[in-house]
């Protein structure tokens, strides 16, 4: 006995109407024979048996919609015994369902590290993401650029690593820093060392006098343009105490204080529309305080032509910051990050002081040592200031 | 059927064209069957009631000529001698079909025999066989390129192309028009203006005959007359064959645009009944060479089955193979 | 070294004059290729040279001699079809993708269609509508086709040959503007070129310009321009259109993080569009900003010259598109 389904006539055909049967149950059936009509969306087509038989019972009627694949009569074999109650076949599993399904082999996705996940509200450009996830910086403590993206330039000044290759990169023409992305680095530098370093402040004022009159003496005999400035005489001093101070000399990183091999003291310069930038001068123990001069008026121009070396602002190793002339007595100056110290100078201005009980006038200046607490504490810092302080005092032996 | 051609067929000619009609007639009906029952998809076009034209004309060409035909390939695959397994195969997309199952029913290739498919597109193999021919032509290779299409090509920009370069270039090109009346559901006055598809090819300067396309000697007399003046060297030639499909277009075509009485009517000119009929008549088979016939292709056909039946499925992995040649294994065509 | 200076057009003509002496199965088959010498004058004297047979004027029937391209790669010879331009391309639409492109595959492997197909493409010569598009990314969509743009004297010179080597068929677009551009080609004994790779036109570190044909030489004065300002641009000439080297394209945005694409097809789903999302795909985080693309505007192109170039790419709005990049 076998199984006259509802044919498939097309792809898109996913049932049929039977509309008549043409053959009645009992009569003999022929390969070939219109056996019925199928009303379907294209319109009513005959459908055929593919056996010779007779045609033993219908199952379904006129009118029913029927699937492709259900049976809708059975068809005994010429010769078989009579009707006999056998189980259904089962429908046989569509050749479809034959197919081996196996799985399509995805093509290999790069390999994502685990990146932060996006925050709300923070837009985030892809690679700032991966670097700020390289450098385990949490992106919802950087500031965005003026667009309101934190890109990479923002994530780079964060981790204090060279800037962005447009302010690096030796330009053909000088073409100046860009006061825009600059003032980003340093806001973001600001901001990191407000949020990580616990700040202590130590304070001395200094007497200046010997170190002005040292200074005229010298300059009497020189052309103007080899005039040395008090800002020489004084970085070396700062350098050579660094030097002697090798606790705050160097980087905090990763949870540790990590002394530095060199003295390397950055300077603060302002350059208009930036702010202050601070390229450091390189081994600045080792050079004489002419040496020092010359140096310190190349990169003032440098800084301000924009042809920094990116060594210069990435190397520095403690900073100084000399306020000059006409500004303020003093100030609380901020570590740049990594860095675990800073010297703050005030102006120079003349003032009462007192020398061997008598109130006399003398040239002073207020000095503001701050160091990171977690490298130094205050002891230490005065101790580092009192040491500057006598070098000071001594301008000849600078 | 005149007494001429009786005296130019022999026995075994006699048996070779009956049994290869029956063997599409009866490979046909199974696939009608197979598609019924869902084991092939797609489009499936049925060649019942043209066998005349595939058997007739592939009996005057040779095993290195080329044969470009249509989506209602299947009679002129098994005529040109592709195993009918491989045919089956195909059509149910298994690895063992003649194309690897990647074509089915409508793109039949076989290299081996010079069978550049199966084309889907109205008209669209007609430029293949023009640049064939061409080729043959320009490596001097006396080899004949035959193509079959439907008279519904005739409408096609392709097919005027096609004509007017293998004329101007005087290609080795047999194109055969299988004029069945209907280009799916338009019948052929309501499709063309110049209705004689012999005229078209006329016009462009291409000899050609007129043949009844349900008439297997006479389709076969034709096409050997004409691949004998192609190989003579004149250029191309073109028959128009008057057929008639009995089925519809494809399978899922309530056939609206058909009245009944006119299929039946050239039911009764059938190129089996027909040329069953007139072997009896005039002795050159006998009832039971055709019930040989018929259980021969029974066999054949079941076997073929059997073979798509256990052939295998190709594996997902190799879904983009065969996109790109590569490159070590670079076929030369010749 | 020595090079000699020659036209990109010279280049075309020594490319396939090359090929028809050294492959007796390799013949030109297009409209006005023999007698008249070439629409773009690329095979003069070659009909003299190597006769009607090889040199082979046909109809106006792109369809038609297509299709017989097609099959004649089938049979054995190596046809170099010459399409006029990619505007007539749309005529034989129907033998490129439903033909050359799926022969392989549809056979299950048992056919190769080792045919070329050249055609002259873009816009920038007033010739409006019809005679101005650049559809190459249709054709580029295609799976089982090879879509090249020759940019250069070198390319032009040397891709033919590799074209033809090739066993599938390979589609060559030569931007008619390109013709008359002179330029160095070193001498060598080998000038064959190979087809699937991108080409570093220009190296540099802060932004990368990918472009391809036409706009190359546009791109490459953009470069220039921003070089000026001190931005240092990397140049990609895609060379391949289909198959697209990523791995050229991916390397760069590794060094840049930015991008901008030019394309002279339509901004609409086109090429840009591709290799945008390829770069978002595989160099998302390199990216610090979005991909821009430089296309030509949602317009047929226009018949004045300054509406056609306010509608195609040019080197201005290229280094526009960068600056806005680098603004960010």
């Amino acid at each position: 006995m076998s199984e006259f389904r509802m044919p498939s006539l097309g792809a898109d055909m996913e049932s049929g109407r039977l509309v008549e049967w043409l053959k009645s149950p009992g009569t003999e059936v022929e390969r070939g024979d219109i056996i019925a009509v199928v009303d379907t969306q294209k319109g009513a087509i005959e459908i055929e048996v593919f056996e010779d038989g007779v045609l033993e019972e219908i199952l379904a009627e006129p009118g029913e919609e029927i699937p492709v694949g259900r049976t809708l009569a059975y068809i005994r074999a010429p010769g078989e015994p009579g009707r006999e109650q056998r189980a259904a076949e089962k429908p046989k599993p569509e050749s479809e369902a034959e197919s081996p399904h196996t799985p399509a082999t995805a093509k290999p996705t790069p390999s994502a590290t685990a990146y932060p996940p996006s925050i709300p509200g923070i837009h985030m450009t892809p690679a700032a993401r991966r670097l700020a996830a390289e450098h385990q910086v949490d992106p919802s403590t950087l500031k965005a650029g003026p667009d309101g993206v934190i890109g990479l330039s923002e994530v780079q000044a964060a981790i204090g690593a060279a800037p962005t290759p447009l302010e690096a990169r030796p330009k053909p023409k000088a073409r100046g820093i860009d006061p825009v992305e600059m003032r980003r680095a340093i806001a973001a530098a600001m901001m990191r060392a407000n949020r990580e370093i616990p700040h202590y402040y130590v304070t001395s004022t200094i007497d200046m006098t010997p170190m002005m009159n040292w200074l005229s003496a010298r300059n009497a005999e020189r052309a103007i343009e080899d005039r040395l400035l008090y800002a020489a005489p004084l970085l070396r001093a700062v350098a050579l105490s660094f030097a002697k101070f090798p606790d705050l000399n160097g980087t905090f990183e990763k949870g540790a204080f990590v002394p530095a091999d060199r003295v390397n003291i950055g300077m603060a310069i302002a350059v208009r529309g930036c702010g202050l930038i601070t390229p450091a001068i390189l081994d600045a123990d080792r050079h004489d305080v002419d040496t020092l001069m010359t140096k310190l008026n190349d990169l003032v121009k440098r800084a301000r032509a924009g042809g920094l070396r990116s060594s210069e602002l990435s190397m520095g190793t403690a900073t100084l910051t000399n306020l000059g002339d006409r500004t303020a007595d003093g100030l609380m100056p901020i570590i740049f990050p990594p860095q675990v110290a800073i010297v703050g100078c005030g102006q120079i201005s003349e003032r009462p002081w007192v020398v061997k009980g008598e109130v006399v006038a003398r040239q002073l200046m207020e000095m503001t040592f701050a160091g990171d607490h977690r490298a130094s504490d205050g002891r230490r810092g005065a101790q580092f200031l009192s040491h500057l302080a006598s070098l000071l005092g001594k301008p000849e032996g600078l | 059927m005149s007494a001429d051609n009786q005296v130019s067929l022999s026995r075994a000619e006699a048996m070779a064209l009956l049994g290869q009609m029956i063997l599409i007639r009866r490979f046909e009906e199974k696939c009608a069957e197979l598609y019924s029952a869902q084991k092939i998809r797609g489009f499936l076009h049925l060649y019942i009631g043209e066998e005349a034209n595939a058997v007739g004309v592939m009996r005057a060409l040779s095993p290195d000529d080329a044969v470009v035909a249509t989506y209602r390939e299947h009679g002129h695959a098994l005529a040109r001698g592709l195993p009918p397994g491989e045919v089956m195969a195909e059509m149910y997309g298994k690895a063992g079909g003649s194309s690897r199952g990647r074509g089915g029913s409508m793109h039949i290739f076989d290299k081996k025999h010079r069978f550049y498919g199966g084309n889907a597109i109205v008209g669209g193999g007609l430029p293949l066989a023009v640049g064939l021919a061409l080729a043959d032509k320009m490596q001097k290779l006396n080899r004949v390129t035959c193509c079959f299409f439907g008279e519904g090509a005739a409408a096609e920009g392709e097919f005027h192309e096609s004509m007017n370069l293998a004329a101007l270039w005087q290609l080795p090109v047999l194109f055969v028009c299988e004029n069945n009346g209907y280009a799916m559901g338009t019948g052929l006055s309501r499709s063309e203006s110049e209705t004689s598809i012999l005229q078209h090819a006329k016009s462009y300067r291409i000899t050609g005959e007129d043949v009844d396309g349900m008439d297997v000697v006479a389709v076969r007399a034709a096409a050997l007359s004409a691949v004998g003046a192609i190989r003579n060297g004149g250029g191309p030639r073109f028959l128009e064959n008057k057929t008639y499909r009995f089925r519809p277009h494809s399978m899922f075509d309530p056939d609206l645009y058909r009245q009944k009485q006119e299929i039946a009517q050239w039911k009764t000119r059938g190129p089996v009944v027909q040329f069953s009929k007139w072997v009896i008549e005039t002795q050159l088979l006998s009832q039971s060479d055709i019930d040989g016939l018929e259980e021969e292709a029974a066999r054949t056909i079941d076997e073929a089955v059997r073979y798509a039946e256990e052939s295998p499925w190709e594996p997902e992995e190799d879904l983009e193979r065969d996109v790109y040649t590569p490159r070590k294994v670079e076929e030369t065509a010749r | 070294m020595t090079a000699r200076t020659i036209t990109y057009r010279d280049a075309v003509h020594e490319a396939l004059r090359e090929a028809l002496r050294g492959d007796e199965r390799v013949f030109l088959m297009g409209e006005d290729v023999g007698y008249y010498g070439g629409a773009y004058a690329c095979s003069k004297g070659l009909i003299q040279e190597f006769g009607e047979e090889r040199i082979r004027d046909t109809p106006l029937s792109e369809s038609g001699f297509v299709g017989a391209g097609i099959g004649a790669a089938l049979g054995g010879m190596r046809p170099i079809v010459e399409i006029m331009t990619v505007n007539f391309s749309l005529l034989a639409l129907d033998q490129i993708v439903n033909n050359a492109a799926t022969l392989r595959h549809m056979s299950g492997g048992q056919l190769s269609v080792p045919l070329v197909i050249r055609m002259a493409t873009g816009a920038g010569r007033q010739l409006a509508a019809q005679h101005s598009h650049s559809l190459e990314c249709w054709f580029a969509h295609v799976p089982g086709i090879k879509v090249v743009a020759p940019a250069t004297i070198k390319d032009a010179r040397g891709m033919l040959s590799t074209a033809l080597a090739d066993p599938d068929p390979v589609i060559i677009f030569e931007h008619a503007t390109l013709y008359n551009e002179q330029g160095e080609l070193p001498e060598t004994d080998d000038y064959a070129m190979e087809i699937e790779s991108a080409r570093i036109s220009r190296a540099g570190g802060d932004i990368t310009l990918i472009t391809y044909g036409g706009s190359l030489q546009k791109t490459m004065a953009a470069a220039e321009d921003l070089a000026t300002d001190g931005v240092d641009c990397e140049v990609i000439d895609l060379r391949s259109l289909r198959p697209i080297d990523d791995a050229t394209i991916m390397a760069s945005l590794a060094k840049t993080h930015r991008a901008v694409i030019v394309d002279e097809g339509w901004r609409s789903v086109g090429l840009a569009a591709e290799i945008s999302a390829r770069i978002t795909e595989q160099a998302f985080f390199d990216l610090d900003g979005p991909v821009a693309r430089v296309c030509s505007a949602e317009v047929p192109i226009p018949y004045p010259r300054h509406l056609e170039m306010a509608a195609t790419p040019q080197p201005d709005k290229i280094a526009a598109a960068a600056r806005e990049v680098l603004r960010r």
